[in-house]
């Protein structure tokens, strides 16, 4: 109770002293101000700007390039069985890159020297990665008797939830179950007629609402028809939300709590991390997991340069294991997750 | 873990604080704190590398100024290069002579091209311009959809067909100048930067449009591939600035250093938030204190103009300053700083807080809230103007009403004592102790007043003056009312 006071004084006091003393400010500045208000000029002017310090230095071209041959020393160097410091800084410089982050780099790294690395450096450091992604990644799709199994899908804007739901259902359609797809996303523009489509394209059949409608009816509506036509999985879609935003949390907590009652049953709550994304990611999925008991990872775009690493520290910190990885466009462009073919691109960059 | 770096150092410095100059080992200490904090907000590695050859340079080079200690040197070094690195040039939107001024928008899939392209023609707008929309996006499905969903919000006419993308950006041109529109803006489809077949067709689009502007749109959030995706990017169709997007999910945006360093355009506009309005021009030096975890008051100034009644707040504000302040009064103030935002998005706005009150401020839920406002809710309407006459039985009337405790009631009534208290001593000019982080604040305003050759506002140089001298760092603030103390006095000139 004395921090909500004592941060409600801040709040209460400070904000009220910025708007006087910025009214004030304000009144003083304004005839100064005004005859810079004339029109922009209605001219282009090509940016004739030169590029800035950081660019010129003479280190990042050849940093990049020689970053390269590291990679490759990162291989060569398995012949030894020391741990020389150069070694170690091979292997934090390959972590950092693939987006493993600061502190679970640092966690790696003392493991390697704790163990020692008897078969050399490169095959130490694969087997620490190896033994960090080691929970259970089986995919649950079915549920108690007489309920019908709901995959929930979260995750912040842009990640590709909806591209990801429209391969899904083609791979379980493909599979012969029969899908029902929840447009839960009624916030973005247009979300709607994006799962609408690949509903057309699977054959699966889907619920939809008005743009603004409330998400927990669309779903709750999805699992009515699913009981009725005797459907074997319900996949709902949910709108993008940022992690910093307790309503928006709220709200996917109720979607997941209509999901979960009455004929539905969640067994899968899937996160959709996007691969370029970096130490933001665990945030995220803590947040998720908070609202929605997150049960697995969809790990999309991952057929870029980005490496996706922070599904180390995530599975390490939180337990919660990469089940799909998204590696293209197309429908069949997403694959069951394999630890060894992950660890093996961090590692080969 | 920015939000903490200049604790941090300051903490650092505060062990070193007797010696005139960092030694190199000093240096290496204080240089590896800014490398964790840098990879931790994703900066990419060889941008970081040159970030800290940069600002080993730049605390080599001068004397450490006796106002500041070593560690505030280091911050200082950092804070000039944040902002050398984001600002540095910027970029001055003009307009063809010839209308209309084309923009090509691009980018990675999910970086926010299409919500950001609708945002733009609204920001065209504002400006008194005639936007015109191209969606190109025929690749997934329904973009076109939503750009046109989006544009109907902001009064803009969209042009697509379903031929192909270089057709529809050369037919959307054309209308374009035919209907007499003066800024066309182009929406392509999320590509990777190595798939070629798709970075053939943006080079195309744009050998076609001829655009005075290319703009890459990147996410916020993204890590170390930033530097790929901006160099490919850039390599391919020669990028006149950067948008960046999502800054609302993380206020840290390595990304935004990581492009920008490797491209070295400027980053022009930036996305906040879902809303069409929550997008306007990139300001560094903002963004470079916001990183350093020094709050961003003009930000917070520009949301508190934005969402409040400002009628009623700058009522409220001035009987605060006059010393009348009442329950009533503070209870309009809380339901506008409700309006604002989550309390922990305000507290990060903040300068001088420290991690622990911005965490604090990030758990704090509305129910508690809900519970202060039942309580002055329950009270009557003088016991509200007047808080002294309520005793005893007043007390636990109160708390019966509230569904609360007397004890409740108890620290409610403290507390507004304790405000207005601080008040009081705020309009009265008097000067509470501050804690530590305020010195380094108010040195930090007053360069860079002097460096955009402004006048101080009167008193203020003797108030950084001051503040330095209370600077010896207790670290911890003491409590509410050295902090909004500074929030207030301290603010930098504005320059609009």
């Amino acid at each position: 109770m004395t921090v909500v006071w004592i941060v409600l004084a801040v709040l209460v006091l400070g904000v009220g002293a910025l708007v006087v003393s910025s009214r004030r400010r304000r009144a003083r500045t304004r005839v100064v101000l005004e005859p810079e208000r004339a029109p922009m000029p209605d001219v282009l002017v090509t940016e004739v700007a030169p590029r800035p310090e950081i660019d010129d230095s003479p280190g990042l071209d050849r940093r990049l390039a020689s970053s390269r041959t590291i990679f490759d020393r990162v291989r060569a160097i398995t012949s030894h069985g020391s741990l020389a410091p150069e070694q170690l800084d091979v292997v934090e410089e390959v972590l950092l890159r693939s987006d493993v982050g600061v502190v679970t780099t640092a966690a790696l790294l003392e493991e390697l020297r704790t163990h020692g690395a008897p078969d050399g450096v490169a095959s130490a450091i694969r087997a620490a990665l190896l033994a960090s992604l080691s929970a259970d990644r089986s995919v649950c799709t079915t549920a108690d008797e007489g309920r019908v199994p709901v995959w929930l899908f979260v995750g912040v804007n842009g990640v590709g939830k909806t591209t990801t739901i429209g391969k899904l259902a083609w791979h379980e359609t493909q599979a012969g179950r029969s899908v029902v797809l929840a447009a839960g996303d009624t916030f973005r523009a247009a979300a709607s007629d994006q799962l609408q489509l690949w509903a057309d394209r699977t054959g699966a059949d889907i619920v939809r609402a008005a743009e603004g409608a409330d998400p927990g009816s669309v779903v709750h509506d999805a699992l009515g028809r699913a009981q009725a036509r005797h459907a074997d999985l319900v996949m709902a879609d949910t709108a993008g939300r940022r992690v910093n935003n307790a309503n928006l949390l709220d709200e996917l907590a109720k979607i997941r709590r209509v999901a979960d009652r009455g004929p539905g049953q969640v067994v899968e709550t899937f996160l959709v991390l996007d691969a370029t994304t970096g130490q933001n990611a665990l945030s995220q999925a803590q947040e998720f997991l908070a609202a929605a008991e997150v049960t697995g990872i969809v790990l999309t775009k991952l057929d870029g340069t980005a490496r996706g690493g922070i599904v180390v520290a995530i599975e390490r910190e939180l337990g919660i294991p990469v089940k799909f990885v998204g590696v293209g466009e197309r429908a069949k462009d997403l694959l069951a997750f394999e630890p060894v073919a992950f660890v093996d691109s961090l590692l080969s960059a | 873990m920015f939000d903490s770096l200049s604790g941090r150092l300051e903490q650092l410095g505060t062990s070193l604080r007797s010696r005139a100059r960092l030694s190199d080992a000093d240096l290496d200490e204080a240089l590896a704190e800014v490398r964790a904090a840098l990879l931790e907000a994703d900066v990419e590695l060889s941008v970081v590398r040159a970030f800290l050859d940069a600002v080993r340079e730049r605390v080599r080079g001068e004397n450490v100024a006796q106002s500041l200690t070593p560690g505030q040197h280091v911050i200082k070094a950092v804070h000039d290069q944040l902002i050398e690195v984001l600002g540095g040039t910027s970029l001055k939107v003009t307009y063809a002579a010839k209308p209309p001024t084309v923009v090509l928008l691009a980018g990675l899939q999910g970086a926010g091209k299409t919500t950001t392209a609708a945002k733009l023609a609204s920001w065209f707008k504002q400006q008194g311009r005639q936007p015109y929309l191209v969606g190109t996006d025929l690749q997934r499905p329904a973009a076109v959809e939503q750009l046109r969903i989006l544009a109907g919000q902001i009064g803009v006419e969209v042009y697509s067909d379903a031929t192909d993308p270089v057709s529809v950006a050369r037919a959307g041109v054309a209308e374009a100048q035919r209907l007499g529109r003066d800024v066309v803006i182009i929406d392509t489809a999320g590509r990777l930067a190595i798939d070629e077949a798709l970075m053939a067709e943006v080079r195309s689009i744009s050998s076609v449009t001829a655009p005075h502007y290319t703009f890459l749109v990147i996410d916020a959030v993204t890590g170390q591939d930033a530097v790929h995706t901006a160099r490919a990017f850039h390599d391919s169709l020669e990028l006149s600035g950067i948008i960046v997007t999502k800054l609302d999910y993380d206020a840290r945006g390595g990304a935004v250093l990581s492009a920008r360093g490797v491209v070295g355009r400027p980053v022009v506009f930036a996305s906040t938030g879902e809303k069409l309005a929550d997008f306007d021009l990139f300001h560094p030096d903002r963004m470079a204190s916001r990183i350093l975890g020094m709050g961003d008051i003009l930000s917070l100034i520009e949301q508190a103009e934005r969402t409040m009644d400002p009628e009623a707040m700058a009522d409220s504000a001035q009987r605060m300053m006059s010393g009348a302040f009442t329950l009533d009064d503070f209870m309009a103030q809380l339901n506008q700083i409700r309006k604002m935002g989550s309390l922990g998005g305000l507290m990060r706005l903040m300068p001088g807080m420290t991690k622990d009150m911005r965490k604090a401020a990030a758990n704090v839920d509305d129910g508690e809230l809900n519970k202060i406002e039942a309580i002055i809710q329950s009270m009557t309407r003088r016991e509200r103007r007047d808080p002294q006459i309520i005793d005893g039985s007043r007390r636990s009337r109160i708390a019966k009403g509230s569904g609360s405790s007397v004890a409740a009631v108890n620290q409610l009534l403290k507390q507004f004592e304790m405000m207005k208290k601080t008040m009081k001593q705020m309009s009265g000019g008097g000067m509470p102790q501050l804690p530590g982080g305020m010195g380094k604040m108010a040195q930090m305003a007053s360069r860079a007043a002097a460096q955009r050759g402004d006048a101080l506002p009167p008193g203020f140089e003797a108030m950084a003056s001051g503040m330095r001298s209370a600077a010896p760092a207790t670290g911890v603030p003491s409590g509410p009312k050295g902090k909004k103390k500074k929030g207030g006095r301290v603010t930098p000139p504005k320059n609009r």
